[in-house]
């Protein structure tokens, strides 16, 4: 027993800290949240009592809610897709090397170390809905280079305007998936890339068959980190489009919304919805990884 | 071994990070932790960040600090969105229990949201030692007089059913500039020839500012006690007379620019400015956007009532409030004095373009456009502003905005009208 | 640590045999469509950072849409002046909450990855993964409690309020780094230290600290870079008078007139010190992304 302790005493003194803080910051606010989704605290005064899932009801059959989950969905798909084939691409790119790769592989990934906040203030510019003659941003950069009938009106497009705040998510995410993937590509053996050689296949039967299939963990990393990140959007939309702007309305800003107007048991709620919808894709994924670990 | 060569890279690093870590910390000093105000210190928070809101804040300031030479103003302006940003920005300070030395909030259903919440302190005291209660208007004092006591102190008072035009545009467009509309259909005729024209007829801006103009469709079609019924229950939202005016609402919207939800009021007041656009609905605000750019009233631009609501006056005021938990009471009190003083009143009142709410402040100074506004306080029926807290809760005004900016992306009269209705009956019920 | 190798490979010379000679010719098409590639995309990636720059010089006699595009046609310091003004204070706050919050949490996340790559006990890769949990959670499943949670405590609300969350929300994050670091530790070392009857803490400290350096840059870098970029707490936990520069630029940039020559200098200030730890510092930045791809 006395031994044990000695073993396992000073590892676990040294983790203790984080250990609770993450219990407390982390699962229990989770569990007190999901207690308080579940009252009818509609403002700042301690509830009154249990309703259920009323909350979670309300939500669902709340338009506005069902709105801002379908701009949730359609812009994660864009976001994956655009940052998954530009981060490949210009893996790709460089992957063999380049003349002045460094400064290539600098610029692409740059807009990582810029805040959403920062970034949002160029974009919200770039993305102005004028058309015409009061055009500017995209709009009047397409206007004098010919291709006017391409103007639109961005974020503020009834249907779409949610996909326009995609482009600025896809500059800024790019160039990290690119990092990704290029580690990915430099850490297939050369001797992989030889035998193959040897064999006398081409250069496209090459990444087609030996390369590209050892990258897929790195794509399942990529899509991993792109698409947490891209659930949880909230600054982007903050910065580029306000947060009463109906077009672009996700649950993160209806949770902000909700929770100044002092409504904590439907905030609380939206943010339960928000864990859930994030836990979905990364729940099995952590499962995958700690199962990888014990057999390791 | 390995080992070796990384120890001495590790300590160029290590001596860099020692170097990283001491520019920063250089920087760092100087910052001033905690809530941010210090003694003798009165954070005043309000939206008047720039414009004539900010030389009106800076003109109350200059008298303040001649008033109360030993403290000192602390600015913690929001900027954004009549307020809504700043709004939820204090919401949430409130809810964080880190309020402000005093804040900004519009007289009315606003303001009973806060005493409800139980965010600000009574100041009936101040109002009997000062004498305050004999220096404000009556329908005015109803406003901010909860169950007997007075919670804030106004200082000014906006209309907000006013039409700013560009009389060169109006010509340039074959409309005659001095025509006067009996009704909105009258108005709408002009702004089809405006918009044939091509010239935009009418601009607005962001969401409120489509709240505002809805406020004016309203007042125009339902008139003074069907508007005011909108509040209390006896207009229903779901009527046929509700169902013109948000027809007459879509129409209106038709004519103005696509880029609104990019524009906040300056921009699209600045359009009729400019003469890029013919109209603009907002508040006597915009007089002063006007006069700060030597803009000749009556020459370089007119207004006139939103067409249907000639003879009334559609209300708004700011007032300041004492918050619970305020960090230096008696610096708040101190700003409320100058506030409330003529001489606060007055120097604020000029340079904002509104109507001093204090009745001995001396207006014999003001514009021209300030002197209408004066006399039309005087002698018209008032009804509360919507866009500007004085007819619904903030919360209902959420709704409404969020019904509006849904709407103003693509939406139907119908699904508008059905929208409101529905939210009007949880509100009304609460 | 996986940062990712600079050398650049050679490119095979074409041998002159005359059936080579025509792939020799493919192969220089492709590198002209590669190279191609390579500054079409350095373009549009640049193209933010050159309407930032353009603008940020403007005066108001090139504010007609029609000189969107174009360079100001005088230089205006204007708007870098009334950007300083509103965000110097803030920029101070920032690095004053932003290096303790990323020391606190780096010294953290290191005693926690040693123990859970090193000192194993039962259950150590459980601990990992619900710690590593805490790295995914959208954070506003927990913002309602938390705020009443930081009342209770009797944090102040700005600077101290968010550097005990960026440490506590941080934890995931530099604990993965530092585990992933310390897998690449030799065992022996380890080892011969634990033979030599050294107990665990001093292992630690005599001989796993100073090893440790390099993963204490990338997790001080990835630290710094996400707790200077944050919005969503400081919009929570702090206001524009105590509150970090993203509070203060989305004011700025937000404001009812818009004043875009401020507001993108405003971008560029609040952006220069992440970005200047990015360019000097940038091979340990990769190493961070590499490490929050969860691959060691």
């Amino acid at each position: 027993m006395r031994r044990r302790l000695q073993n396992f005493g000073p590892p676990l003194l040294l983790i203790a800290p984080s250990v609770v803080l993450v219990g407390v910051f982390v699962y229990g606010l989770i569990a007190v949240n999901v207690n308080t989704s579940l009252t009818d605290r509609h403002s700042r005064a301690p509830a009154d009592g249990y309703v259920g899932l009323d909350n979670y009801k309300a939500l669902f059959s709340d338009e506005d809610f069902q709105h801002a989950l379908g701009n949730l969905l359609m812009y994660t798909l864009a976001f994956l897709v655009g940052a998954l084939f530009f981060g490949f691409l210009w893996a790709w790119l460089l992957e063999r090397g380049a003349r002045g790769e460094g400064i290539f592989r600098t610029i692409y990934l740059f807009p990582m170390a810029v805040s959403f906040i920062a970034s949002g203030v160029v974009w919200r510019w770039l993305l102005n809905s004028a058309e015409g003659d009061r055009a500017s941003g995209i709009n009047r950069l397409l206007d004098s280079t010919g291709l006017g009938f391409l103007q639109n009106s961005w974020w503020s497009d009834e249907n779409w305007g949610i996909l326009a705040l995609t482009l600025p998510a896809i500059w800024q995410l790019s160039g990290y998936v690119m990092a990704l993937f290029l580690a990915g590509f430099r850490g297939v053996p050369e001797e992989l890339r030889e035998a193959a050689r040897v064999d006398g296949v081409t250069e496209w039967q090459l990444y087609r068959h030996v390369i590209f299939p050892q990258l897929s963990p790195v794509a399942l990393s990529a899509i991993i980190i792109v698409g947490h990140m891209s659930l949880k959007v909230f600054d982007l939309v903050m910065a580029i489009a306000g947060q009463t702007n109906y077009t672009t309305q996700v649950p993160a800003t209806q949770m902000w919304i909700e929770f100044t107007r002092g409504d904590y048991a439907l905030s609380a709620a939206i943010g339960t919805v928000l864990l859930l919808i994030v836990a979905v894709l990364i729940v099995p994924y952590l499962v995958y990884t700690y199962r990888q670990e014990r057999n390791r | 071994m390995k080992i070796r060569g990384r120890t001495t890279r590790t300590r160029c690093i290590g001596a860099a990070t020692v170097a990283l870590v001491t520019a920063f910390g250089a920087t760092a000093c100087g910052s001033d932790g905690g809530s941010g105000t210090g003694e003798g210190e009165v954070e005043v928070f309000t939206w008047w960040a720039q414009g004539s809101e900010k030389e009106g804040l800076d003109a109350l300031v200059g008298v303040f600090e001649e008033q109360h030479s030993d403290l000192k103003f602390v600015n913690g302006a929001v900027a954004g969105g009549a307020g809504s940003d700043a709004k939820n920005v204090l919401a949430s300070r409130l809810q964080t229990n880190d309020p402000p030395g005093t804040f900004q909030a519009h007289a009315g259903a606003e303001l009973t949201d806060y005493i409800e919440q139980g965010d600000i302190e009574p100041l009936t005291d101040a109002y009997s030692e000062e004498g305050w209660d004999q220096l404000f208007p009556e329908s005015l004092l109803e406003q901010i007089e909860q169950e007997g006591e007075y919670y804030s102190v106004p200082s000014n008072i906006h209309r907000a059913n006013v039409v700013w035009a560009n009389p060169a545009a109006l010509e340039e467009a074959g409309v005659d500039p001095n025509a006067e509309y009996a009704d909105l259909d009258a108005w709408i005729a002009d702004l089809e020839r405006i918009e044939e024209a091509g010239i935009t007829p009418l601009s607005i801006g962001m969401d409120w500012t489509q709240v505002h103009l809805l406020e004016t469709v309203l007042l125009a079609d339902l008139g003074t006690d069907g508007y005011n019924g909108l509040w209390d229950g006896t207009t229903d939202w779901a009527g046929a007379e509700v169902t013109e005016a948000l027809e007459h609402y879509e129409t209106l919207l038709g004519f103005t620019n696509s880029d609104r939800q990019s524009l906040d009021w300056p921009d699209a007041t600045q359009q009729v400015i400019d003469g890029t656009a013919a109209f603009n609905v907002m508040g006597d605000w915009a007089e002063a956007a006007f006069a700060s750019q030597d803009k000749a009233f009556g020459e370089d631009y007119t207004t006139f009532p939103v067409p249907g609501t000639d003879g009334v006056f559609d209300f708004l005021a700011d007032s300041f409030t004492l918050p619970v938990g305020a960090p230096n009471p008696d610096a708040s009190r101190a700003w409320l004095d100058t506030v409330a003083s003529a001489d606060g009143q007055q120097a604020f009142n000029a340079a904002k373009g509104s109507i001093p709410a204090n009745l001995e402040a001396d207006t014999s100074e003001f514009g021209e456009y300030q002197q209408t506004a004066i006399e039309s306080f005087a002698q018209d029926p008032i009804v509360s502003s919507l866009a500007h807290g004085s007819a619904a809760s903030v919360s209902w005004l959420t709704d409404i905005t969020s019904s509006i900016s849904q709407f103003g992306s693509g939406g139907d009269v119908a699904s508008l009208q059905e929208d409101l209705a529905s939210t009007a009956e949880g509100h009304l019920a609460d | 640590m996986s940062t990712v190798s600079t050398a650049p490979q050679p490119v095979a010379p074409a041998p002159a045999s005359p059936s080579k000679s025509a792939r020799a010719r493919r192969s220089r098409g492709i590198q002209v469509l590669r190279y191609g590639l390579l500054l079409f995309f350095l373009i549009i990636v640049m193209m933010p950072v050159y309407v930032l720059l353009v603008t940020s010089f403007k005066g108001p006699g090139d504010a007609s849409p029609d000189r969107a595009w174009l360079p100001p046609t005088e230089l205006h310091l204007d708007g870098w002046r009334t950007a300083w003004e509103q965000l110097s204070p803030a920029l101070g706050r920032t690095f004053a909450l932003v290096i303790p919050a990323s020391l606190i949490s780096a010294c953290l996340g290191a005693m926690n990855g040693f123990v859970l790559s090193r000192w194993r006990f039962p259950g150590a890769n459980l601990v990992f993964t619900l710690i590593l949990f805490g790295m995914f959670i959208p954070y506003q499943a927990v913002m309602i409690p938390l705020i009443e949670l930081m009342q209770d405590l009797g944090v102040q609300s700005g600077v101290p309020s968010l550097i005990v969350l960026h440490v506590v929300f941080g934890l995931p994050i530099t604990t993965l780094i530092f585990r992933n670091y310390y897998a690449g530790v030799p065992q022996e070392m380890i080892e011969a230290a634990r033979v030599d009857g050294a107990g665990m803490l001093r292992t630690f400290r005599s001989v796993v600290l100073p090893l440790s350096v390099p993963a204490f840059v990338v997790t001080l870098i990835w630290q710094f870079t996400s707790a200077w970029n944050d919005y969503l707490f400081a919009l929570f936990f702090s206001n524009a008078r105590n509150g970090p520069v993203t509070i203060s630029l989305n004011f700025l940039a937000s404001g009812q007139l818009q004043d875009y020559s401020a507001s993108m200098a405003g971008a560029l200030i609040a952006s220069f010190p992440t970005l200047i730890v990015y360019i000097v510092l940038g091979r340990w930045f990769l190493g961070g992304l590499m490490a929050g791809s969860l691959k060691g």
